[in-house]
C-alpha cells in the first residue's frame, strides 16, 4: 500500500520535474536522474519497496524531541526510510547489555543510524566507560567528523566559516582506564597508538582529497605530551607524506583555540586526537550558533551514525518545545546523502536553509520565539516551494 | 591536619588581597624588593618599558635583575641559577618576561623549572576586554585559574610496547582541594560572585570526579560565593558564543591551558593578557606569557601590554593599589586613544613611544 502511495508521489513528482527541469537548478536535475535510477530499481525483487531500513537511537534530553522532528519531515518529504527505534540511556534506567546487543545487531544489519546524545552520569558506580562509549568502541567508530559551516543568513559573530574537524574517538583520554594508586591519588590513562594515530590520519587525508580541501592540521600537545601526542604528531607526518597534493600543518592545541576565536578562516581539515576534538568541536559549533545548528557524524570501516556535531542532551529543555532540530535535520539529510538518496536529502538540507536563511522562524537559541514545531512546520512547507509559485 | 595546613598556607598567600588598609601602610613607607627576570628577545625592552613606567607612577620597589638559565646542579638534577633563587626567596615577588624555550636542549623548559621550583600551584589570568581594541567580542570579565602542578602535565610517560603510548594524568586530593581554596579564596578578596569548576568527570569519572568531589566540599566553606559546574566541552560551547556569563573559572591543568588561551583570544590575544603564578610560601612570580618574538627583538618594536598589566596585578597582589590603579588607567587610556599605540595593536608607535605616552598619563593622573 505505501509502496503504490510512494510509486504515485514519484511519478507525480517526476512529472514535475519534467515541467520544470529547465529552470530547476543542477543539483536537483542530478538528484531527478538519481530518483529515476532508484524507480527503475524498484522492479527488482531485491529490493522491492526500496526502503531503507535505519537504526534510531533518540538518546537522552532533547532527542526524542529530535527524532520526531526528523519523523515528520521525513514523512512530509515521502523520504523511503524506516527507522528501527531503540531507547538507550543511563539516566532513565534503559540501559542493559541485551539493550546494547540488540542496538548491535540491528546496527550490523542497517549499517546505518540517527543518533542523539545518551547522557553520561558522573556519578561513578563501577564501570568506568559510559553506553556512549561503549556503542562507539562496539562499532569501532573511530572517526567523528563535524564540518562547521555557516548558515547562510543566520548572522553570528564570525560568519562565512568552512571547516571540518575529524576527531578520533576510541581511545585517548577516553580509554577508561583509571583508578586510585593510594588514597587521595588518582592515575588516569591515556593511550595514544601508532595504529589509531595512522588509521585517523589516513581518513582525515582521505577526506581532504575526496572533498577537494587543500590543507589538514594536526592538533596536538606534543610539546608537553612528547610520547603521547609526538607518536599521534608523527604518524600524522607519515601518512602527510604519501599526500603530497594537500598541505600539512600541525598546530598546538591552546594555540588552535585561541586561532579559533581570532582568526578562524585560516583552517580547513583539522585532525586530532579524542579529548582535544570534543573541546574544537564544541567551541567550533559555538563559532557559527552553538550545537542546535550544527551537524555531525560518525564512522568506523563499515558503519556510519549521523548525530549532531556537538554533542549534548540538552535537558533542560526537555518537554519545553524549544529545542532546535536543524542541526539533527541537516545530519538527517547527510545521512539520506549517505544512503545515495540526493534527491531527497537535498530536499530536506535546502528548506532547512531557505528557512534559516529567510530568518523569519527561528527558535530561541538563535534569537527567534518560536518553537520546535513551528520551525519543522517551516520546513516543511519548504519541502516543496515550486507547488507554492 | 593537612587540611588546615593548606588552608593556611592560601590565605597567607592570599591575605594580601584581604586587608587593603592595613596592608598598603605596611608597604607604603618600605621600599619593596621585586626580582626582575627580564627574559629573551623582546624581554629585555619590554621590562625596561615596565620599569620606567613604574618610576614615573613612582612607585616604592627596588629592582633587583636577574637572568635564568638552566644548570645542572649536583646529581645532573636541573634548576635554576642559585642568585636567581635566592633573590627570589627573598623577595618573595618576581617579574618575569617572556623566555625561549629551546628545543631539544635537554633541559626543561625554563617556565616548568620555576614553576617546580617555588610550587607555583595556581596560574591566574584575568580576561578583561580592553576598550579601544576591538576583536569579536566585548565585555568580556572572567578570569581562569589552573591548577599548575599535575594533571596532564605530570610528565609521566611510557613506551608499553612499540606503538603504543601510556601517558598519566595524575590528580591528587590535596592539590585539588589547595587549587579550589585559592579560587574561591580570590573570589572573595576580588569582589567576584561566581566560582565554575571546570571538568571532563563524566568520562573521566574518577579523576576529574575527585578534583570536582573536593571543589563541591570546599565551596562548602564560601557560602557567600557562587558555586557551579560545567563540562569542559559545554564552557567552550557557551565561551565563544557568550563570554560574560562566566565569572572565576578553576580547573585542572590542561583544561586551564587550553581555556586561559582561547579567553586571551578573545580580548585580543597573548599581547594583551596578564598571568600570575602563586605558590606556597608566598610566593609569586608574575608574567607575560607571549613569545619571545626574536624576529622584533630590539627593534623598538614589541608591545609591553602584557607585562605591563602583569606588573599592574603584581602591584595588586602586593597591596599598592593606589599605584596599581593609575598605571592600569593609564596604560587602558593609551590604547583606547589610539594615538600612540604598537603595530599590533592598530597603531604606528613605537615601543619607546608607547612608553612614554602612558608615563605621560601617569604622571598627569
Amino acid at each position: 500500500m505505501a509502496a503504490a502511495v510512494r510509486t504515485a508521489v514519484l511519478a507525480a513528482s517526476k512529472g514535475i520535474y519534467a515541467q520544470w527541469a529547465p529552470v530547476l537548478r543542477r543539483p536537483f536535475c542530478v538528484s531527478a536522474s538519481l530518483q529515476h535510477q532508484i524507480t527503475s530499481n524498484q522492479g527488482d525483487a531485491a529490493r522491492a519497496d526500496g526502503v531503507f531500513k535505519v537504526t534510531m537511537i533518540p538518546g537522552d534530553g532533547v532527542g526524542p524531541e529530535l527524532m520526531t522532528a526528523v519523523k515528520e519531515v521525513f514523512k512530509a518529504g515521502d523520504v523511503p526510510v524506516e527507522f528501527e527505534e531503540f531507547h538507550l540511556s543511563e539516566v532513565q534506567n534503559m540501559a542493559s547489555d541485551e539493550k546494547l546487543e540488540e542496538v548491535l545487531s540491528s546496527m550490523k544489519k542497517n549499517r546505518v543510524a540517527l543518533k542523539g546524545k545518551i547522557y553520561t552520569p558522573m556519578e561513578y558506580k563501577g564501570e568506568l566507560a559510559s553506553f556512549e562509549m561503549r556503542l562507539r568502541r562496539k562499532l569501532d567508530l573511530f572517526a567523528n567528523v563535524v564540518h562547521v559551516n555557516s548558515l547562510p543568513g543566520y548572522k553570528t559573530r564570525h560568519n562565512n566559516l568552512d571547516l571540518v574537524i575529524i576527531r578520533e574517538q576510541t581511545e585517548g583520554e577516553y580509554s577508561s582506564l583509571e583508578h586510585e594508586s593510594v588514597t587521595g591519588v588518582i592515575e588516569c590513562l591515556k593511550i595514544i597508538t601508532r595504529e589509531k594515530s595512522r588509521r585517523i590520519a589516513k581518513f582525515a587525508f582521505d577526506y581532504a582529497t575526496k572533498k577537494s580541501r587543500s590543507k589538514v592540521t594536526a592538533v596536538h600537545k606534543a610539546n608537553i605530551m612528547k610520547l603521547g601526542d609526538g607518536l599521534f604528531l608523527q604518524s600524522c607526518q607519515e601518512v602527510a607524506q604519501l599526500y603530497p597534493k594537500i598541505k600539512y600543518e600541525t598546530m598546538i592545541i591552546d594555540n588552535c583555540c585561541m586561532q579559533l576565536v581570532q582568526n578562524p578562516y585560516q583552517f580547513d581539515v583539522l585532525v586530532m586526537p579524542n579529548l582535544y576534538g570534543n573541546i574544537i568541536d564544541n567551541l567550533a559549533a559555538g563559532l557559527v550558533g552553538g550545537a542546535g545548528v550544527v551537524p555531525g557524524e560518525s564512522y568506523s570501516a563499515e558503519y556510519a551514525v549521523f548525530e549532531t556535531g556537538a554533542r549534548h542532551p540538552f535537558a533542560q529543555a526537555v518537554g519545553r518545545n524549544i529545542a532546535n532540530p536543524t542541526a539533527m535535520l541537516l545530519s538527517s539529510a547527510n545521512m539520506l546523502r549517505h544512503l545515495n538518496l540526493e534527491y531527497h536529502s537535498s530536499l530536506i538540507s535546502e528548506a532547512v536553509r531557505r528557512v534559516i536563511k529567510s530568518g523569519k522562524v527561528r527558535t530561541r537559541d538563535m534569537g527567534g520565539y518560536c518553537t520546535t514545531s513551528d520551525l519543522v512546520k517551516s520546513v516543511i512547507d519548504n519541502l516543496h516551494p515550486l507547488h507554492q509559485r | 591536619m593537612s587540611g588546615y595546613a593548606w588552608r593556611s598556607t592560601v590565605s597567607r598567600a592570599l591575605s594580601v588581597f584581604k586587608s587593603q588598609t592595613t596592608v598598603t601602610r605596611n608597604y607604603g613607607s618600605v621600599i619593596k624588593t621585586i626580582t626582575l627576570i627580564p627574559g629573551d628577545g623582546i624581554g629585555p625592552e619590554i621590562s625596561s618599558a615596565v620599569m620606567k613606567i613604574f618610576d614615573a607612577a613612582k612607585v616604592p620597589v627596588h629592582w633587583e635583575e636577574r637572568n635564568v638559565t638552566a644548570i645542572k646542579g649536583p646529581g645532573g638534577k636541573w634548576m635554576i641559577p642559585p642568585e636567581a633563587k635566592e633573590s627570589m626567596d627573598k623577595s618573595k615577588i618576581g617579574l618575569k618576561g617572556p623566555l625561549k624555550t629551546p628545543i631539544a636542549a635537554g633541559h626543561p623548559s625554563m617556565n616548568l623549572l620555576l614553576r617546580k621550583t617555588f610550587d607555583l600551584y595556581a596560574n591566574v589570568r584575568p580576561c578583561v576586554s580592553i576598550e579601544g581594541y576591538k576583536t569579536a567580542y566585548s565585555d568580556v570579565d572572567l578570569v581562569t585559574i589552573r591548577e599548575n602542578t599535575e594533571g596532564e602535565y605530570s610528565g609521566i610517560e611510557h613506551v608499553i610496547v612499540d606503538g603504543v603510548v601510556q601517558s598519566i594524568k595524575l590528580i591528587t586530593e590535596d592539590a585539588s582541594r589547595r587549587i579550589a581554596e585559592f579560587a574561591f579564596e580570590y573570589a572573595r578578596s576580588n569582589q567576584r560572585s561566581t566560582v565554575t569548576a571546570v571538568h571532563k568527570a563524566n568520562i573521566m569519572r574518577m579523576s576529574d570526579g575527585l578534583f570536582l568531589k573536593k571543589c563541591r566540599e570546599v565551596a562548602e566553606n564560601y557560602k557567600d560565593i557562587k558555586f557551579t559546574e560545567m563540562y569542559l566541552d559545554t564552557v567552550c560551547l557557551n565561551m565563544v558564543q557568550e563570554p560574560t556569563q562566566f565569572d572565576v573559572l578553576v580547573m585542572p591543568n590542561l583544561y586551564g591551558d587550553i581555556l586561559s588561551d582561547l579567553c586571551a583570544g578573545l580580548i585580543g590575544g597573548l599581547g594583551v593578557t596578564p598571568s600570575g603564578n602563586i605558590g606556597a610560601n608566598g610566593v609569586a612570580i608574575f608574567e607575560s606569557v607571549h613569545g619571545t618574538a626574536p624576529d622584533i627583538a630590539g627593534k623598538d618594536l614589541a608591545n609591553p601590554t602584557a607585562l605591563l598589566l602583569s606588573a599592574v596585578m603584581m602591584l595588586r597582589h602586593m597591596g599598592l593599589h593606589e599605584q596599581s590603579r593609575k598605571i592600569q588607567t593609564a596604560c587602558y587610556d593609551t590604547i583606547q586613544d589610539k594615538k600612540v599605540v604598537t603595530k599590533d595593536l592598530g597603531g604606528n608607535a613605537k615601543c619607546s613611544e608607547f612608553t612614554d605616552e602612558i608615563c605621560r598619563r601617569v604622571r598627569d593622573l
